[in-house]
């Protein structure tokens, strides 16, 4: 990464990559898994959910490469996989004394070891770095249909259930005694963590889908109080970070999973400083 | 004020020899209880002896393993969705620094009626402004409920339960840790209450307040151990049993077994 910032003007360094349908195709999926995911990350930072969500996303592994295996849409395969892990988290935790991260810690990478082994096992033509880190650059036309039918599906729970979503978040208690079904909210919730993992995992893989689902999250919430403001907030900060980080990744040559997540994390870091309210400076100079 | 009256039979609240264990150790068993429209009911017990479960058995939260429950002579459950409880737990179990607003918090007492998308209604957010009115909160809409005192907390859980217009009100122990204006509040709302014709069940070690409005008394320990009004109830004798054979300190309205009894919560 010499001196292309030098060099390049602002203007091509935006216009250049809309040049290539590859890189309008990543474009596009990125910025709206980066929304679908900046939405959902609200749910999974409140509801404390982080683990889970780096659980589910590496136990949908397995099912990805039975999907293909067999031949059919991957989102399928993880989407089964992903409910079968938050399912047998659910029994094990309920039949035995084992606390529930050492559950969760124990269920995923179970299910992640058995998709490496069987990945090294069934004869395919899947690339196990794809999986792994994802691969927006090389985005088919199919991956981009099923990304928009799953961010679509994802989305419009999220707006009618979202009140809901959030008092069950919130407060799972009176959402019961008035009425309100938790049960169903809380395997919606997980259904739609395992829906999102699928379309996440394209473009930062596996290993990083969960910075997608949490970060965007952490960041609103250092920066306001109020659950609306919060949404538009991640979704914005992580809609920001996919477009970003696909041109940085495009002139700088560097692996596009890792520099969408690392401007997440930048995101992260200048609100942790500089949150008008929250941020640590702010504290410190109140103290002082 | 208008509450929600589904009412079917005379009593709104109809537990009928309930047991509740826990993993097979007996937190309750043979609790019976019958409580009218517009009146206060003291739920009076020691520390374990089963009060919060008795709440949770009531709104179907555990399972009783034996006994009936009904409110406003319906299924707990259909009472629920009939918006016609409010709870509001010894401890509300909420992560404060939740990014909500008091006034957010009083709205959810309505999501059960609005439509939908719970999209609030003008008449909704009339029925937010008046119930914070009631708990003198009105002036700390705005604040997220993460500044609140413990006892503006509490408050903004009673506005909820005003807001919903529930009939049967199932507040477990809503005294502690309040402070004494706080508590002056809450007395004055809970007679009003009363007036307005709904049902309450409020659970408490402490005895005076028992004494200042409770109609009814169930004295509780594992089991129902004395019930009726209030004046039949409160002997002394019954209060030794419920306490466990220390007598309960009528200055302090509260026994010493209490404060050094190993708590569960
Ligand atoms: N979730 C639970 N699991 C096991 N035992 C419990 C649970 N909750 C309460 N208990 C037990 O049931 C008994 C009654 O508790 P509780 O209803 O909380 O009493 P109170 O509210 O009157 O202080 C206590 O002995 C307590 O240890
Ligand atoms: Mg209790």
């Amino acid at each position: 990464m010499s001196n292309f910032f030098i060099s390049i003007d602002p203007l091509s360094f935006l216009a250049d990559p809309l040049s290539h349908e590859f890189m309008r195709r990543a474009l596009m999926v990125s910025a709206l898994v980066g929304a679908v995911c900046g939405l959902l990350s609200c749910y999974m930072t409140l509801k404390g959910w982080a683990l889970m969500g780096d659980a589910v996303s590496h136990a949908v592994m397995p099912g990805v490469v039975v999907a293909y295996a067999l031949g059919l849409p991957f989102s399928i395969g993880a989407f089964v996989f992903g409910v079968g892990s938050v399912a047998l988290i659910g029994f094990v935790k309920q039949k035995s004394r084992i606390k529930e991260d050492t559950v969760i810690g124990l269920v995923f990478t179970g299910f992640f070891a058995l998709g490496l082994v069987l990945v090294s096992k069934i004869k395919s033509n899947i690339d196990l770095m794809h999986i792994l880190f994802g691969s927006p650059l090389g985005t088919s036309q199919s991956d981009v249909n099923q990304t928009l039918i799953i961010s679509f599906i994802v989305v419009m729970i999220l707006l009618v259930f979202g009140k809901d979503l959030m008092l069950y978040c919130f407060d799972p208690t009176h959402a019961r005694s008035i009425g309100i079904n938790t049960g169903l909210l809380h395997y919606l919730l997980l259904s739609v963590l395992s829906l999102t993992a699928v379309v996440g995992l394209q473009t930062v893989g596996i290993i990083l889908v969960v910075a997608m689902l949490i970060t965007p999250g952490a960041t609103a919430y250092l920066l306001t109080d109020r659950f609306d403001r919060m949404t538009i907030l991640a979704v914005l900060s992580s809609v920001i970070s996919s477009i970003l980080g696909v041109y940085i990744s495009y002139w700088s040559d560097i692996e596009t999973g890792g520099s969408i997540v690392l401007v997440q994390t930048f995101i992260f870091l200048i609100a942790f400083l500089f949150a008008p309210r929250y941020g640590i400076l702010k504290n410190q100079s109140k103290i002082s | 004020m208008i509450i929600k009256n589904n009412s079917t039979g005379p009593y709104r609240i109809e537990a009928d020899q309930v047991c509740v264990d826990y993993n097979g150790t007996v937190a309750l068993y043979d609790a019976s209880l019958k409580v009218k429209p517009g009146s206060i009911c003291g739920l009076v017990g020691m520390n374990g002896a089963g009060k919060s479960t008795f709440f949770k058995a009531l709104m179907g939260f555990v399972r009783p393993s034996r006994g009936k429950i009904k409110i406003n002579g319906v299924p707990v459950s259909k009472a629920q969705g009939d918006q016609a409880v409010a709870y509001v737990p010894q401890s509300e179990g909420i992560d404060c620094s939740f990014p909500v607003s008091v006034w957010d918090v009083v709205m959810m007492g309505l999501y059960g009626s609005m439509n939908f998308l719970r999209i609030p209604r003008e008449s909704d957010r009339r029925a937010v402004w008046h119930a914070l009115e009631r708990v003198d909160l009105i002036d700390l809409r705005k604040r997220p409920i993460g500044t609140l005192s413990g006892g503006q907390r509490k408050r903004t859980f009673l506005a909820r339960a005003i807001a919903q217009r529930a009939s049967v009100l199932l507040l477990d122990e809503p005294f502690s840790g309040v402070d004494v204006p706080t508590e002056k509040l809450m007395s004055e709302l809970f007679l009003q209450f009363r007036q307005e014709g709904r049902t309450i069940l409020i659970s408490t070690h402490d005895l005076s307040h028992v004494r200042d409005f409770c109609d009814l008394v169930v004295l509780i320990n594992k089991t129902v151990l004395a019930y009726g009004e209030t004046s039949e109830v409160f002997t002394s004798e019954n209060l030794n049993m419920t306490f466990g054979g220390l007598p309960p300190d009528p200055l302090f309205g509260s026994t010493s077994l209490d404060k050094d009894n190993f708590s569960n919560e």
